[in-house]
């Protein structure tokens, strides 16, 4: 209990006092989660319109496959990564193990299936309602990828943070791409990771509040502006 | 685009038949009703015909090329599908669909707003209007298009007298301005106000097409004996 009230205390001093290390680590927790959030949302988005849109022959399979990997290990997908760009893997050449950006990678492949699979849902609900409509004013197939998305921005948006949570609470897959070498690839996470390995608890502690305050400032800020919220019974 | 030509047409789901074998002719003008008892087929045939139910066998024919008709139709469901947007979006829609400007559109929605007593409502919510007020949209949001043929699917089914009437209006004018209407109901009264001719449908098949005097004083079958002296119709 000690533990958590410093911990407390110490997250209060590290962003009251700007630690410049705090900053940037967070800083980076952002622009990767975010960055790993955009490439999903532009690949998962349109492909849970198509798969709601079009009947072809595997797609009952693609849904299944897709909805079994939001439960992806993230520490397999990030030692599939790691083998895919080490030096002696097929895109080693690009010189990306280490990186930002195969942290990145790691993190976009976990968190393309959980908005598709979310995005999916949500937008199959509206097609049952929209299909006729559509098909009577004689639409075609992308302005009706458009038009789900569209209506179904706001669930699209949760689907979004429930990506965003997924990401900038990883560690296993960014850890292994990523190295979490200081001043490079440490995020969050794996900073607090090292901090709880090296027994500095109220540390690990004030990072991890501070984590969780990010989460809750972007869903906040996201709800905010999205106004999922709007209207209730009265 | 007419006449509208509808050969040997059948529509089975699961071996089962839904209707046929339909043979149809339909002229360009005035207001056709398709007349019938619940369960007779009528909204299976109307799909059919604009293409919304897959044929199991037979055709539909239009003097133009099948994608030229499908921009020329419109369909209003018996349960009214609004778009999950503004009364003036809803109305803008299929416009903008077509590749009008927005401003354009605007306009033109403001119109059909004042047409159908809505011009107060419209930045309201579609959804969140009365039964009424919604169909009143969709009859806006078909006819806005100015289409050669409408499809009507019992849209006044369950509205009030005053609604009822209204749409009634609106169908009349469409009609004088050039716009096939064909309708289906099971609501006698509504057909005699309405109709130029009637195809009555029982048990999926056509048992009578003629005008609209020629139903109602020489009825052609049984069936129609029946429905019109209102007994029910097995």
């Amino acid at each position: 209990m000690n533990e958590i009230l410093q911990g407390l205390m110490q997250a209060f001093w590290l962003v009251l006092s700007f630690d410049s290390e705090l900053i940037t680590i967070s800083l980076r927790s952002l622009y990767v989660t975010l960055t790993a959030l955009t490439i999903s949302t532009l690949i998962a988005f349109p492909l849970a319109a198509f798969l709601v849109v079009t009947r072809f022959r595997f797609r009952q399979a693609i849904i299944a496959t897709l909805n079994a990997l939001m439960g992806l290990p993230p520490v397999v997908v990030g030692l599939i990564v790691y083998i895919l760009f080490s030096r002696s893997g097929p895109l080693g050449v690009l010189g990306l193990l280490y990186t930002t950006s195969a942290m990145i990678i790691a993190q976009a492949i976990i968190i393309t299936p959980l908005i598709t699979s979310i995005a999916h849902q949500s937008m199959q609900g509206l097609w049952v309602d929209y299909r006729n409509l559509l098909i009577s004013i004689n639409v075609s197939k992308m302005q009706s990828l458009g038009t789900l998305m569209w209506d179904s921005k706001k669930a699209l948006i949760t689907a979004c943070l429930a990506g965003f949570g997924r990401g900038i609470g990883e560690v296993g897959a960014i850890m292994i791409v990523g190295g979490n070498i200081d001043n490079a690839t440490r995020v969050l996470t794996t900073a607090i990771s090292l901090e709880t390995s090296r027994g500095d608890f109220a540390l690990a502690l004030a990072l991890g509040f501070v984590l969780i305050s990010l989460a809750i400032s972007v869903s906040f800020t996201t709800h905010w502006l999205g106004k999922t919220e709007r209207g209730g019974l009265r | 685009m007419f006449p509208l030509r509808v050969t040997d047409v059948k529509v089975n789901i699961k071996r089962k038949r839904l209707i046929g074998p339909i043979n149809l002719e339909i002229e360009q003008n005035g207001i056709s009703i398709l007349l019938g008892a619940n369960g007779s087929g009528k909204t299976t045939l109307l799909e059919a015909i604009h293409g919304l139910k897959k044929l199991s066998s037979g055709k539909v024919e239009w003097t133009i090329s099948h994608s030229l008709a499908a921009a020329e139709q419109a369909f209003v469901f018996q349960s009214p599908i609004m778009l999950r947007r503004t009364v003036a979006e809803n109305l803008t829609f299929p416009l903008k669909v077509r590749g009008l400007s927005k401003s354009t559109a605007t306009k033109e929605a403001i119109i059909w707003a004042k047409k159908i007593g809505l011009e107060e409502k419209i930045k309201q919510q579609a959804v969140l209007l009365s039964g009424g007020e919604m169909q009143a949209i969709a009859v806006a949001r078909a006819l806005i298009t100015k289409p050669k043929m409408l499809f009507l699917d019992e849209p006044t089914a369950s509205l009030d007298g005053a609604t009822k009437k209204a749409i009634e209006d609106i169908l009349i004018s469409a009609s004088s301005k050039g716009t096939k209407i064909l309708m289906s109901t099971h609501d006698l009264g509504q057909a005699k106000r309405l109709a130029k001719d009637i195809i009555f449908l029982h048990n999926g098949i056509v048992e009578a097409h003629c005008y609209k005097e020629q139903f109602l004083t020489e009825p052609p079958s049984k069936a129609a004996k029946q429905f019109l002296a209102g007994d029910i119709v097995l």
